[in-house]
């Protein structure tokens, strides 16, 4: 940060602090109410998980992947199981991978609720909150339900995943998405369109695509500055170019294009666009076996593969490098929410502590997937 | 009225004007400090059913009578004032202790002095004085000089800011508070909370009592802004910025704990109490009954004003779980450019509907 100005003073957001989504500490550099400078300090979640996987078997792996993104794990599964899949050019059945779509696009339904709740309550709505956790309450009791884990399921395995679903999975799922689709209005009355959380979202913190593009944002983020780009759209995995969906932009709604209403925006019209996703997915799901016949130990070719995913906070990237023992010789993830957060300085600037919050919040980032 | 009359009586037994003072003053003041702390752990409990039952919870439910679960945990609150009451009392290191310990006594002066004005019933106020309004108004402004006395000696920025804010936020908003409670001043004719009540007798267009928010539409637009300005002067979301928690931790309120916390607490709920009691005195008939001519004896005067008076602390309530928070240069933004000219303008309409009507 350098020479402190006589009119300047540094904040230490964090890394105990309410709004920081974890332990993350922001350094901001304020005169009076405005920031001029933020620095991001990561490191205080870092488990080493990259290195860690290099002393694991491959299968090892997988609980990591579930506590880097602890609030979309299926969905950190899915792109780990995918990439090595695709490694070790195995194709799995096709009730497995309509198993895989479900789990994954309710995680996305689940983190996004979350992701709204959260951001309502850094803007100080408190209710949205408690009513956002209450439905993903119900899709955590479907997870619990299908393989016992309620936040780190360990879920999706190479070839397969560890338990089919529940022969009456269809009928509580479905059930589910007919009781919550009408609530998607609901939090649209109660928050969405409030005159005060449009008055702090719209306009503040805009991020125009072409920055957006250079520092490498992905997901809603990057959808919230009208950017066309979805993975599971434009680079297809697992069986997503069956499913029929629009891929949700913003459109500067109540203000400018990229401002935080839009990034709010486009996860709730997602959420829409995932029920749509799992009502074909629950319609066509064939039945068959779950798990594809492995030898006990993985031993993948010698050889490395990148593959990207759409988990709900963006690309969701995997470089796995084998070197044909059974522990991979290298994992590397490439986080959507480490690159939203490298954003948040060029955003920020000039904008008052309050709007700083409302950024942060609007970014949905996960420290557990930033620190690894 | 009480001290007043208590006065008047001791006198008919001895001449001691001091003793006398002393011992009415006293006497007045130990119920009037009870109303408050009871008005606190109802409030805070009312509070938390609210807000529960609006988020589809079920609130606490553990502490009933009888400490077993499945009353309706009716003593939460007094296991609560327990608990701040045993809690290690902190005083950071590098604060001014003087001013720190100070804080607390400065607010809870603040808004005891303004509960000695509230006119309950038509017997039921400690001080009757001929400038009821002016003076609520005027203590009111005590507890900004302790919020920030306890921001500054906390020497923590999270309490500096959140005590700035708070600084400028209440003082803004007195403005507004003021020009608007003008209007039934005007109306009235007297300053005088009890005489102002009395003009709120009666019918007006027939069916409506004669209420001064109904009495013209200024009146009624004078209402809305003074209870708006009432709810932010007691830093309540939407303008709870001060304590702002996803912003400031707790702003001012940061580096206090146990019994010193639990007084500015007190203090945030007997505020809510003045300010609607002076918007129930000036806009709603007071102790009125509001179907003239009925009910309007004895015991029900106390009943109607505690009825009102609780009606506009339940919409604090539903404002504070379903509102976000605004902005400080918006909140500065709706205060200066909104309210202060609406307020302004409210002042000449009624003025000259007085003049042309009245």
């Amino acid at each position: 940060m350098g020479v402190v100005k006589g009119d300047q003073m540094i904040l230490n957001i964090g890394p105990q602090h309410p709004s920081t989504h974890g332990v993350l500490r922001l350094e901001v550099m304020t005169d009076g109410e405005i920031v001029s400078e933020i620095r991001p300090h990561l490191g205080y979640l870092h488990r080493c998980f990259e290195k860690h996987s290099e002393n694991v078997t491959y299968e090892q792996v997988i609980p990591f992947t579930d506590r880097c993104d602890y609030l979309a794990a299926m969905n950190s599964n899915f792109g780990y199981v995918v990439a090595m899949e695709e490694l070790m050019e195995i194709k799995v059945p096709e009730r497995v991978d309509y198993i895989r779509v479900i789990m994954g696009e309710l995680n996305r339904i689940a983190s996004h609720l979350l992701a709204l709740g959260v951001y309502g309550l850094d803007i100080g709505a408190f209710t949205p909150f408690l009513y956002m956790l209450r439905d993903r309450e119900r899709i955590l009791d479907m997870f619990e339900y299908t393989c016992g884990a309620r936040l780190l399921y360990n879920y999706m395995w190479v070839g397969g995943v560890s338990h089919d679903l529940p022969k009456d999975f269809q009928k509580i799922c479905i059930g589910f998405l007919d009781y919550f689709e009408p609530q998607i209005e609901e939090y649209n009355n109660l928050l969405t369109y409030n005159k005060i959380f449009v008055e702090r979202t719209a306009d503040v913190g805009v991020i125009p695509a072409d920055v957006a593009v250079s520092y490498g944002v992905t997901g809603p983020n990057l959808r919230g500055s009208g950017v066309k780009w979805d993975v599971r759209k434009d680079e297809p995995y697992s069986i997503y170019d069956r499913f029929d969906f629009e891929v949700p932009l913003g459109d500067g709604h109540f203000g400018t294009l990229g401002d935080c209403f839009d990034r709010y925006w486009v996860r709730m019209l997602e959420i829409k666009e995932s029920v749509k996703i799992l009502r074909q997915a629950l319609k066509d799901i064939p039945g068959g076996d779950v798990h594809q016949m492995l030898p006990k130990k993985i031993r993948p070719p010698k050889g490395s593969v990148y593959r990207r995913t759409e988990s709900p906070r963006g690309d969701l990237g995997y470089y796995i490098m084998s070197d044909g023992t059974p522990t991979p010789y290298r994992v590397k993830m490439r986080s959507p929410a480490f690159t939203a957060l490298s954003v948040l300085d060029e955003v920020s600037r000039g904008w008052m502590i309050s709007d700083v919050i409302a950024i942060l919040g609007s970014l949905d980032i996960v420290l557990g997937e930033i620190d690894r | 009225m009480t001290v007043d009359m208590l006065i008047d009586w001791f006198a008919t037994i001895g001449d001691f004007p001091i003793l006398s003072f002393l011992l009415a003053v006293i006497i007045s003041g130990v119920p009037l400090f009870l109303i408050m702390a009871l008005n606190a752990m109802v409030a805070v409990y009312v509070e938390r059913k609210v807000s529960a039952f609006m988020m589809d919870r079920i609130g606490p439910m553990g502490q009933g009578p009888g400490l077993h679960a499945g009353k309706w945990g009716l003593l939460q609150t007094a296991a609560d004032a327990v608990k701040l009451l045993v809690k290690e009392d902190t005083v950071p290191e590098t604060s001014d202790k003087f001013l720190f310990k100070m804080a607390p006594y400065i607010i809870f002066i603040g808004a005891f002095l303004g509960l000695a004005a509230v006119p309950f019933s038509s017997v039921l106020q400690v001080a009757d004085f001929n400038v009821g309004v002016f003076y609520i108004i005027a203590v009111g402004s005590i507890g900004v000089i302790g919020i920030v006395m306890a921001g500054w000696a906390s020497n923590n920025k999270w309490s500096l800011y959140g005590a700035m804010r708070s600084a400028a936020q209440i003082i803004s908003y007195e403005i507004p508070a003021g020009l608007s409670i003008i209007v039934p001043i005007m109306m009235a004719g007297t300053m005088n909370l009890q005489e102002m009540i009395h003009f709120q007798e009666g019918n007006v267009w027939g069916i409506l009592p004669n209420w001064i928010i109904f009495n013209n539409p200024f009146t009624f637009i004078a209402f809305f802004i003074f209870f708006i300005s009432a709810v932010a002067e007691t830093n309540r979301t939407p303008f709870d910025i001060p304590e702002a928690e996803s912003e400031l931790v707790a702003g001012w309120m940061t580096e206090y704990s146990g019994f010193r916390w639990a007084v500015f607490f007190l203090s945030e709920y007997a505020n809510m109490l003045v300010v609607s009691g002076l918007a129930v005195a000036g806009f709603l008939g007071g102790w009125q009954s509001p179907i003239p001519g009925m009910f309007d004896t004895g015991a029900w005067g106390l009943f109607w004003f505690m009825g009102k008076l609780i009606l506009l602390i339940f919409v604090m309530m539903w404002f504070r779980w379903t509102f976000p928070r605004l902005r400080v240069d918006q909140l500065m933004h709706v205060c200066w450019k909104v309210f202060i000219p609406i307020a302004m303008f409210n002042i000449f309409g009624v003025g000259i509907w007085k003049l042309i009507f009245g």
